[in-house]
């Protein structure tokens, strides 16, 4: 089995590579000359205004919050949908009773309005 | 055996030099970018420890979700953005002998202590055996996981809801 | 000379081993090789994928396409290469540099990794890990990770919110992808790619499992970006979203990327719902089989081409309200659903085209009865009647 994961370490390596050949060979064959005005940023042709930073706004984080509960609860799921086949017909209810506890949670978080993108 | 060595020599500096970048740079979100390449070495390590279902878990989880957790609280917050920030308090000193005699500790437990070595091979097929341990041994914390998660996910609700959000009725 | 792939790999490593190399040296050789076989497939196919797509956006949209360089455009897409090399890199004052110059590379190299665990014919896989369907979706948390980067770094403030638009909605429509997947690997019992489309030769899992198939595939649709969930682009709205800044090859990394996503969606559609490289006489050739990968794949593509140039673009929150409040409480319905009936199903032992028809009518009810629900829900915003709006008229002709 180990192999299987060299092959994909070699794979990684190789992905990467080509990309960086693809993106380093136009340095040697594209013209660079760097100007004020072409390195302004783009906001539309007019010259920029305010602060870049802008204020988040704090929807994006709950949604990431929530995201990291049900991809915990997937991670919990894969081991518990390999082996249904093995186990007695008593591991389905197991397997419901895990999905319907955080189900009730995204009740929750749907009423409470937390999923709405305002 | 010098190339299994080899590789766990490169994976741990890498780890290990991330990590250090992590708490010494200047730029909080340079060190963001820095704790996910750590995460990515400590995932390389459960590989080699023959533990993929960990590995993957642990890429899926913590770079996947907790980074960019990370990246969008630091964006929330416009305080930490300034690019320069403290590295450093008055009592330095203090605190990296504290954390100096921790790691001197940690090693000798470490190193004298009797770990016991049991002779095995990994299962055939690893997360099934995973699968039917957790359902059938361990089937109450795998069922108080996911309260855990339950209260994690009111908890956030709760704290993240702002007073002006509106409420499905 | 059934067995091409098989006779090439061994021909080469009595080759290598005739040199005087060890054993470990050839197959590290044989496995570069390999690999690096299947990147330099995975670019070609790009290129073509380029010229299909356009072709097929000028028929749907009643015009011809590139038709002017080589005969039927064929050769555009070399040229839009050779245009992209030699395009100067403009970096905008103010960008991150190391941020700035990763986040494509990282997009492509995400993407290129999923190939990794593709199994292309009966016994030709590159790694057939224990965890291969986990380290697909942990593979692709690196490309959400590509965006938000390359939207910070930029130093511009519409990249930066389309940026983080996108991001929320990559991640919103990871949930329904990762338990739609949960299905095939229900039906298989294993997450080992391999396993999972051997155990799919007679009935292939869109018979067993059409709901799970269909929430896949628009949950991928919105991972990849392509219409109705094209906002990441929204030509229209935020110049270019979160690759505003990028020229040269940079930007021609992200769209490489973005086209061999969608081509690796089609893979995966293909490998978990519509039977890897099955197909007629696949076992006994394998050759066969990586034709029939190849073909299926690319049948997924045109349909999910067809699909963004048929269809408008949908709103932000409408999507993200589509996604929490129907896909996900639908698939784990629908997880739930078929786990119960394929496990009492296989304690019954009835012939398996039985199981089969019981779990394609399952689904079919799931299907039915969600569409039927979310039919009676309301609207997200309410919308107010205006009175009507007085209409300018050329003088001389009003009422």
């Amino acid at each position: 089995m180990q192999s299987y994961w060299i092959y994909i370490g070699i794979f990684l390596v190789v992905a990467v590579a080509v990309p960086i050949i693809a993106v380093a060979l136009p340095v040697l064959i594209a013209p660079n000359k760097p100007n004020r005005r072409k390195e302004e940023v783009y906001e539309c042709g007019i010259e920029t205004t305010g602060n870049i930073r802008v204020q988040f706004k704090s929807q994006y984080y709950i949604y990431t919050l929530i995201f990291l509960v049900f991809d915990i609860e997937t991670v919990f799921l894969f081991p518990w949908a390999v082996s249904l086949g093995k186990l007695p017909l008593f591991a389905v209810i197991e397997g419901v009773i895990f999905i319907a506890i955080l189900f009730g949670g995204l009740i929750y978080a749907m009423r409470k309005g937390a999923l709405a993108w305002y | 055996m010098l190339l299994p060595a080899l590789v766990f020599a490169f994976v741990s500096l890498v780890t290990l030099g991330a990590a250090i970048a992590v708490v010494t740079n200047k730029n909080i979100l340079h060190s963001a970018y820095y704790l996910i390449l750590t995460f990515v070495g400590v995932a390389a390590v459960y590989v080699m420890l023959q533990a993929p279902f960990i590995a993957v878990v642990q890429v899926l989880v913590y770079v996947g979700a907790i980074a960019i957790l990370i990246i969008f609280a630091i964006m929330l917050t416009r305080r930490l953005m300034s690019k320069e920030m403290e590295q450093h308090n008055a009592q330095w000193v203090p605190s990296v002998v504290g954390a100096l005699a921790l790691f001197v500790v940690l090693a000798w437990i470490v190193y004298t202590a009797g770990w016991p070595v049991q002779e095995g091979t990994p299962p055939l097929d690893p997360i099934s055996q995973l699968g039917q341990d957790l359902l059938t041994t361990y089937l109450v914390p795998f069922e108080i996981a996911s309260v855990l998660l339950l209260a994690a996910l009111v908890g956030a609700i709760l704290i993240g809801h702002e007073k002006g959000m509106r409420r499905e009725e | 000379m059934a067995d091409l792939i098989n006779l090439i790999e061994d021909w080469i490593a009595n080759l290598l081993l005739g040199w005087g190399a060890s054993e470990e040296l050839t197959l590290f050789l044989l496995q570069t090789l390999g690999s690096v076989l299947v990147i330099i497939i995975c670019f070609v196919i790009v290129i073509a994928l380029i010229w299909v797509e356009r072709k097929l956006a000028g028929r749907i949209q009643d015009r011809f396409g590139p038709n002017r360089a080589g005969p039927f455009g064929i050769f555009q897409s070399f040229a839009d290469m050779i245009k992209i090399f030699t395009k100067e890199y403009v970096t905008p004052e103010g960008a991150e540099k190391g941020a700035f110059n990763i986040a494509p590379v990282l997009a492509m190299a995400s993407v290129l990794a999923i190939w990794a665990v593709f199994p292309f014919a009966v016994n030709v896989i590159g790694a057939d890990i224990h965890v291969g369907v986990l380290y697909i979706v942990a593979v692709g948390a690196f490309g959400i990770l590509a965006i938000l980067m390359a939207g910070w770094s930029s130093n511009n403030r519409y990249a930066l919110l389309g940026a983080s638009r996108s991001v929320a909605m990559l991640i919103s429509y990871e949930i329904p992808m990762v338990v739609s997947l949960l299905v095939p690997v229900l039906l298989a019992g294993s997450t080992k790619l391999s396993v999972i489309v051997e155990a799919q030769q007679p009935w292939w899992f869109l018979l067993s499992a059409p709901t799970a198939a269909l929430i896949y595939l628009i949950s991928s649709m919105a991972e990849i970006g392509k219409a109705p969930f094209d906002l990441l682009e929204a030509e229209s709205e935020l110049v270019a979203g979160y690759h505003t800044e990028y020229s040269g090859m940079k930007f021609g990394m992200f769209y490489v990327a973005e086209f061999l996503h969608q081509y690796t969606v089609g893979a995966l559609v293909t490998i978990f719902f519509l039977g890897g490289w099955g197909g007629p006489l696949a076992v006994r050739w394998p050759i066969l089989g990586v034709v029939y990968f190849y073909g299926k794949s690319f049948l997924i593509y045109l349909m999910i081409s067809w699909i963004r140039l048929s269809l408008p673009r949908i709103r932000i929150d409408e999507m993200l309200n589509l996604n929490w409040k129907f896909l996900i409480p639908v698939s784990f319905i629908n997880l739930v659903a078929v786990a119960s009936v394929d496990r009492i199903l296989l304690d019954l032992a009835l012939p398996i085209w039985i199981d089969v028809g019981v779990l394609f009518a399952v689904n079919l009810l799931i299907l039915l009865a969600a569409l039927y629900l979310a039919g009676k829900s309301k609207p997200a915003l309410e919308r107010k009647e205006f009175p009507p709006r007085p209409v300018a008229v050329p003088p001389g002709t009003e009422r």
